[in-house]
């Protein structure tokens, strides 16, 4: 077993309900090593929803809420109105924070509240057995979309950055080190940080969505499909890009913003 | 020299390892893990570098990578 899992990780409930080859494992193992960076295993507060990523920080030895489908950015920003010395988490998925809870989305990030939000995107929902989700691509074969899904796939980081996200990334499961940096880089950021994460699915998604089988060759395909986006480089026509998409510094925070606004008006908060 | 150790219970066999380490480490025995399936063996641990690539990429944690003190300094 790996030494951070011993530290991290509630080590009775391995092995995890995830199946072989499912990219939410590298995900929990980039945000545990991003934390065992910063060493504030005591300060964080994990927030997940529904769905197979929402599992992720079940496992983790520290705060953990698990809460309603799609529901999970609420409650993270109510814990962090409650608890502003915490440093929120919220692990959510493709259908459970574009879906469902696409709404508080569009609400969190325009408040700018400090919260790191991990979008687990698979392309499918998993756990209720291979529908197609909001960003299944055109033309996937999916349970519910028999003759090739027909509809634009939604781009979550698009959509926050639209919205006013303060810090946006989008990686892959196939650069894990690049993910870990940006997920440290979310925690320290103070305001709304939004990282998607590509992830494979072998399972539900595997044939039909991404034409591959093997996670393996899932995750080289996802490196050869995406772009690494920089101010300046020419958009390649079919890719995605990843890397980093927005940071911006200077806008206000939410409890910040509110804290002035009392402040001014001689209230004083707790 | 590493040592790489692969934990009986947590692996689940889904082979990520053996198709990204760029050693080719790797390989697929028949041994079989807690879950039920092939597990793979290290056993060219020699051509190790380091780069706890698999540490990272395993999903399930299994796979710890024990690098010689002077080859962490370097």
């Amino acid at each position: 077993m790996n030494k951070l899992y011993e530290k991290y990780i509630k080590t009775d409930l391995l092995p995890t309900l995830f199946c072989p080859g499912c990219g939410n494992g590298i995900v929990q193992m980039a945000a545990i090593k991003a934390i065992d960076k910063l060493g504030i295993q005591e300060e964080m507060a994990c927030v997940s929803g529904i769905g197979c990523s929402s599992w992720i920080p079940c496992y983790f030895k520290m705060d953990v809420m698990h809460t309603m489908h799609g529901r999970a950015l609420p409650f993270a920003e109510g814990l962090k109105l409650a608890r502003p010395d915490k440093k929120v988490m919220v692990f959510t998925g493709d259908g459970d924070c574009l879906a469902i809870g696409g709404n508080h989305l569009l609400h969190a990030a325009r408040r700018n509240i400090d919260l790191t939000v991990i979008l687990v995107n698979n392309y499918i929902y998993g756990m209720t057995g291979g529908q197609k989700s909001p960003s299944t691509p055109v033309g996937a074969v999916t349970k519910t979309s028999p003759y090739g899904a027909a509809d634009i796939p939604l781009d979550g980081c698009e959509l926050a950055m639209a919205v006013g996200a303060t810090y946006v990334a989008r990686w892959t499961t196939a650069h894990p080190v690049q993910l870990e940096k940006a997920i440290e880089e979310g925690l320290n950021h103070k305001g709304f940080s939004f990282i998607e994460v590509l992830t494979q699915c072998p399972v539900q998604a595997g044939k039909e969505v991404y034409g591959f089988k093997d996670p393996a060759e899932i995750m080289k395909m996802y490196k050869e499909m995406t772009y690494l986006y920089k101010e300046g480089v020419e958009i390649q026509k079919g890719k995605t890009r990843i890397g980093l998409l927005k940071h911006d510094e200077e806008t206000e925070e939410y409890i910040d913003r509110i804290e002035a606004r009392l402040e001014s008006q001689g209230i004083k908060r707790g | 020299m590493a040592k790489i150790t692969i934990d009986k219970m947590c692996c689940k066999g889904c082979d990520i390892c053996i198709a990204i380490c760029p050693k080719k480490v790797f390989v697929k025995s028949k041994k079989r893990n807690g879950y039920g399936s092939n597990m793979p063996d290290a056993q060219n641990v020699k051509d190790c570098a380091g780069c706890r690539l698999c540490e990272r990429l395993c999903p399930d944690g299994a796979i710890d990578v024990e690098v010689e003190a002077e080859k962490n300094e370097n």
